[in-house]
């Protein structure tokens, strides 16, 4: 059996009777990615060996009866996320040599479970960028189709997952970073509540609308993960303190009595027709299982993806600030003087989709534009807030395409960046509100490529989503699909 | 299409992020800056004088500690990412003449 393959919980079920060892199942994961990965690309460090030495450990802990939700269980990690010791660089040469000397508190929670730490995923310059192509460290493919991107920025932990390359994968979501990719490569992807998980060691972007959060095979493993990572964290304060639930235990609520909002905004045009297909064909589905639908208008949509391409680059302008080449990160070779050292480092060390936001947001934020632009577009923020509260008086979640179209070519959107940004355009206005959302798949279209379903729900109201997620999945077949990976030469 | 962001403009704005952009950044970032604020004009359409801004999501409370002394990073880990440090201290090229 190729125990890649599985999900985590049918690993931990096997593990926890003794059929398969910690070491088995990270062997045949780093066997798997000996097979594809030079046709996938999703890492930009492989721990092989603190793997196999972590599955050893992981062994032990087995046999001692003391195991956690993942024990022995291959993860990868987003490569803006802080594993001590471990090169963390968000996808850019300013950050190519950096080495946390600390662990971010996801980390930190995760790592009482024992699990298996596969390595580092690739991503966009520091996650901005909804494509992965703006990796420093080359583009990622798409293992359904390898001439097309994995959606992004988290597109190396979403690739990885959907290639078999790993178990299950941490991500973050600024604005769709997890459910796009997750999308395009017909995986679950969760963004939770903002404040459900600490963001303490998360490289920073646009503080007010970034969230770690889960790409798994399935629902029930997402709802482990979720578990696993949530709670308030003193080293965070924008945590948040509320109990965490035990989401697995709670996932057979079912969707009996539930109600449905399709917001119409969402569906007005513009959307692939086989993506509307698959999106009307899942409220069908759920409509059979006992839930009711009815339409509800968040009458702001429209402006959401203007107001959030202000936001996110004017908090980039001023989190990127600190990259100055003095206490860590890239540092340019001679510079004459401190502020030409300064400049230099930042115009060497920043990609051109990095520049392209300071820039926007540095010119947002001055004077002189401040109130015509980020000033109006928080006005905009609070608008968009309001629609989520009114709408979720009449119904439980909501539910919409995830992204407009399925997966686009490597290469396809690269010269126009304000096309890049509408591919965010469903998922930007749950990170501008702080509510959790979660793509599943739904279907495919006549090209294979996967399509997914995104569901909205009140703040920390995961546990519901996932029910209907879980409600969905149990009586679909989209996610037990797995691509089959082709080079690109052999295609031609 | 009125042009928000001419070449000077460009150039200003990256000096104030402290970047300095070759002449092709600066080029295809005018155009493409300009394409993205025009777009953004869509907010003119609404009136919204009399909401207020959000800048944060959550409820905005201060969160206080008591005022102890925990133990964090050693000088040693912290220094191993400078680029360059000496003597135990971060290490800038020459600041006053």
């Amino acid at each position: 059996m190729d125990l890649y393959r599985l999900t985590i919980h049918e690993l931990r079920e096997m593990l926890r009777k003794g059929d398969v060892s910690s070491r088995d199942i990270t062997k045949s994961v780093f066997s798997r990615i000996r097979d594809v990965e030079s046709e996938i690309g999703a890492f930009i460090t492989l721990m092989e060996q603190e793997g196999l030495d972590f599955s050893d450990e992981a062994d032990k802990r087995i046999k001692e009866g003391k195991t956690g939700e993942l024990t022995g269980i291959p993860l990868a990690i987003k490569d803006n996320i802080c594993i001590k010791g471990v090169k963390t660089t968000c996808g850019s040469k300013m950050l190519e040599n950096y080495r946390p000397p600390y662990d971010g508190t996801v980390i930190e929670k995760v790592r009482k479970n024992t699990p298996i730490f596969v390595g580092k995923t690739n991503m966009d310059e520091f996650a901005m960028g909804s494509s992965t192509e703006t990796s420093y460290f080359g583009v990622t493919h798409n293992p359904w189709d390898l001439e097309r991107v994995p959606g992004g920025s988290s597109g190396g932990s979403a690739s990885a997952v959907a290639a078999d390359e790993c178990i299950g994968a941490l991500g973050s979501d600024t604005g769709g970073s997890i459910r796009q990719p997750a999308a395009f490569c017909g995986i679950v992807g969760l963004k939770p509540t903002y404040g459900r998980v600490s963001r303490f060691g998360l490289v920073a972007f646009a503080s007010s609308l970034d969230q770690i959060g889960t790409l798994t095979k399935d629902v029930r493993d997402c709802a482990i993960l979720l578990t696993v990572i949530s709670g308030y964290d003193s080293l965070d304060s924008t945590s948040i303190d509320v109990e965490v639930q035990d989401y697995e235990r709670n996932l057979d609520g079912g969707v009996n009595g539930l109600k449905i909002g399709v917001p119409k905004e969402y569906f007005a045009g513009g959307i692939d027709p086989a993506v509307e297909k698959a999106v009307w064909g899942a409220l069908m589905e759920l409509e059979k299982l006992g839930a009711t639908y009815k339409e509800v208008s968040l009458p702001h949509s429209d402006y959401a993806l203007a107001a959030y391409y202000l936001i996110a680059p004017a908090e980039t302008s001023s989190n990127l600030a600190r990259y100055d080449g003095v206490k860590y990160g890239y540092r340019t070779s001679g510079a004459e003087g401190l502020m030409n050292m300064y400049v230099k480092t930042r115009s060497e060390g920043f990609g051109q989709e990095v520049k392209r936001r300071i820039i926007l947001g540095t010119y947002a934020l001055s004077a002189g534009y401040y109130d015509a632009y980020y000033k109006k577009a928080s006005q905009v923020r609070t608008l968009v807030k309001r629609d989520f509260e009114e709408g979720f008086k009449e119904c439980d979640v909501m539910l919409t395409p995830t992204v407009p179209t399925p997966a686009f070519k490597i290469g396809e959107k690269v010269g126009t960046p304000l096309q890049m940004y509408f591919t965010d355009i469903f998922t930007i206005p749950a990170n501008l509100a702080g509510i959790p959302g979660i793509s599943i798949p739904c279907g495919f279209n006549k090209d294979e490529l996967p399509i997914g379903v995104q569901l909205l729900g009140r703040h920390f109201d995961e546990a519901r989503l996932l029910q209907v997620a879980h409600a969905f999945e149990q009586n679909t077949d989209y996610h037990l699909k797995k691509p089959v990976i082709r080079s690109v030469k052999n295609k031609n | 299409m009125v042009v928000k962001l001419g070449k000077e403009e460009v150039e200003k704005v990256a000096e104030l992020a402290r970047l300095d952009l070759i002449e092709f950044e600066k080029d295809i970032f005018g155009g493409q800056l300009n394409t993205i604020l025009d777009y953004f004009d869509k907010l003119k359409e609404i009136e919204i004088s009399e909401v207020e801004p959000t800048s944060h999501v959550s409820v905005q409370r201060n969160v206080f500690r008591e005022d102890q002394a925990v133990s964090a990073f050693s000088k040693n880990d912290l220094l191993q990412n400078s680029p360059d440090s000496k003597k135990g201290c971060f290490r800038v090229p020459k600041i006053i003449e």
